[in-house]
């Protein structure tokens, strides 16, 4: 009986030894280095702040004459004594870093915990939903900055309306995003786990929230991103310290360079954020991480 | 020439092989919807599937040919009219029943193996055994190779021999296959039919397969049901009487083969011209020129 198929359609490149995680980011890394991206991205940079040099510090164009130029917030940001008291050498500088950081690990953390498990059983259970998400898509396009009366009003002290603020946004991107994908999961996979005799639980944990993990980690890069975005927010009218907080007084202490530094900090460190979360989702999601591999 | 215009499910008493199981479907109805939007989709459809033969579903396309696997499989209920597996009315899914989809149902997020063992560790029995079996079945299924790797590391037809495998380590006594094979390329078609035919006439379990391909119909079944266009009923049984095992390239060759499949045709085009044609004169007289000339 020669039923054992002849391997006539077999993929000959997925043979061979296992790809590890790392050596699949090291060839990635490797052959970005190699594309024309790395090069494009850096003229993209290089345009941005040449103009802004140009702009403020050698045509003085009208309106950037109050500016703060690129050389003096390069040099301020980077000098060992800074006029403004702030640079990469004072230990401010990371304590409105460390301060905002906490924050945002705190909303995103309780966002995720309550988001993604809410998400799941809004799509897993019509009655749920039809009881839960009514209210959700009401509460939802409510702008984080009306909320800012009301966290102050509702929360004592200064860190815990920022942390409500920031945690809100995070929450409804997180549970929307968890219940599309749960809806998003084809119906011909959960028929199969019963069919194989799987319980309705089982199904759940087997099929449902796997399935909905794409979903889950768009909706967690989406919530960081919020995250930071409502955190500024929140820290500009409440709160001590934090990147907002620097920002804002900045402003008003006419310490204009401050200002940049602030930016560009919230800028590099809102990305680590969110690659650190696409890193964990790919962490997780190995079986997509190398589906879209081959697609290279 | 075998053919009766309803198929009478109690005819077949004769020979029973040792494990009966048989699939009785009788006078079932389904509808969709209510009211002026209802949509009936099967009506008074009435046919067996035999125990330990191969039998193969052939309608036109958007019949409600998948709407009988849901019925069968026991993921949705007939509106009127009975579905028994020996003798016992179906209640919903379980694993004497199992189905291949029409798209691929493998889990993406399991490797072949977690896949193929999927059916034992649910339901938490004879795990060691099913372990042993799933290497069988790999290397039975020619994709000891790709233990390991992700469905979509796997081409389309060796998703396809996974998903075999998935089914068959659960031993289920009817296996229920929906247009498995659709979408291949026709060099990897073919070589699933000889594969899927060789796999049974190995053991000869009960089988149900649903197409819309002729040659694919003609080529696997033992028993041919032909639908009628919606709403679907049992057109015409047409016993297939080629010996196994067969082979692709002995089978165009085949006096008979060639005969049924004529036949096969002509009801198939009278259903797809009924559709078609939506009461209009002119494709009626159409469908009256086909038919003499397929005579």
């Amino acid at each position: 009986m020669s039923s054992t198929m002849k391997t006539a359609d077999v993929v000959t490149n997925t043979q061979g030894p296992e790809v590890s995680t790392l050596s699949l980011t090291m060839f990635r890394f490797a052959s970005w280095l190699k594309s024309p991206r790395p090069y494009l991205m850096m003229i993209g940079f290089a345009i941005v702040l040449g103009f802004w040099y140009l702009a403020v510090e050698v045509w003085k164009l009208p309106r950037f004459e109050d500016m703060p130029g690129l050389t003096e917030v390069f040099s301020e940001w980077f000098s060992k004594d800074p006029y403004y008291g702030l640079s990469i050498f004072t230990p401010e500088y990371y304590l409105h870093i460390g301060i905002s950081l906490r924050r945002i690990a705190y909303a995103f953390l309780l966002a995720t915990c309550l988001g993604v498990p809410l998400g799941l059983f809004l799509g897993w259970s019509k009655n749920f939903r039809e009881f839960i998400f009514p209210l959700f898509e009401v509460l939802r396009p409510i702008p984080i900055l009306a909320w800012v009366p009301l966290a102050i009003i509702m929360f004592a002290g200064s860190e815990s309306p920022v942390i409500f603020l920031t945690f809100l946004a995070s929450f409804f991107a997180t549970t929307l995003n968890t219940m599309l994908g749960v809806e998003s999961i084809d119906e011909s996979y959960s028929r199969a786990a019963s069919c194989l005799g799987a319980s309705r639980w089982q199904v759940f944990r087997h099929v449902v929230i796997p399935g909905a993990m794409p979903y889950i980690f768009t909706g967690l890069q989406i919530s960081i991103g919020v995250a930071w975005f409502s955190l500024v927010a929140g820290e500009m009218v409440s709160g001590q310290y934090g990147l907002g907080y620097l920002i804002n007084t900045a402003y008003m202490m006419i310490e204009y360079p401050k200002i940049i530094i602030g930016m560009i900090t919230l800028g590099i460190i809102g990305f680590a954020t969110s690659a650190m979360v696409r890193m964990l989702g790919d962490y997780l999601m190995q079986w997509r991480v190398r589906e879209l591999a081959l697609g290279d | 020439m075998n053919t009766s215009t309803q198929d009478n499910f109690t005819a077949n008493t004769g020979a029973r092989v040792q494990e009966a199981s048989e699939i009785v479907v009788s006078n079932v109805s389904k509808t969709y919807g209510s009211g002026p939007f209802s949509k009936t989709v099967i009506k008074d459809c009435s046919f067996t599937i035999e125990s330990n033969k191969l039998t193969v579903m052939i309608g036109p396309s958007g019949c409600g040919k998948s709407t009988l696997i849901q019925l069968i499989a026991g993921f949705e209920t007939p509106d009127t009219g009975t579905i028994t597996m020996n003798g016992a009315p179906i209640t919903g899914p379980g694993k004497d029943r199992l189905v291949l989809f029409q798209e691929s149902a493998l889990f993406p997020w399991m490797t072949t193996y977690d896949n193929i063992m999927y059916g034992p560790r649910a339901r938490g029995e004879g795990l060691k055994e099913a372990a042993k079996q799933a290497d069988f079945l790999l290397a039975k299924v020619g994709l000891e190779a790709f233990r390991d790797k992700y469905p979509t590391q796997l081409s389309g037809g060796m998703q396809r021999r996974a998903e075999l495998a998935r089914a068959m380590i659960n031993k289920p006594e009817v296996m229920i296959l929906d247009e498995p094979f659709r979408g291949l390329d026709n060099m990897s078609k073919e070589l699933m039919w000889e594969y899927y035919a060789s796999l049974y006439e190995e053991d000869r379990n009960t089988n149900f397969f649903v197409t819309t391909d002729i040659d694919e119909a003609i080529f696997l079944a033992d028993r041919l049901l032909i639908m009628s266009n919606l709403p679907t009923s049992t057109r015409s049984v047409i016993e297939i009487d080629i010996p196994r095992p067969r082979k692709i390239d002995t089978l165009a060759d085949n006096q008979r083969s060639n005969e049924i499949k004529k036949e096969v045709m002509t009801l198939l085009h009278e259903e797809a011209m009924k559709s078609f044609s939506g009461g209009s004169k002119a494709a009626a007289d159409f469908l009256d020129a086909y038919s003499k000339r397929a005579e």
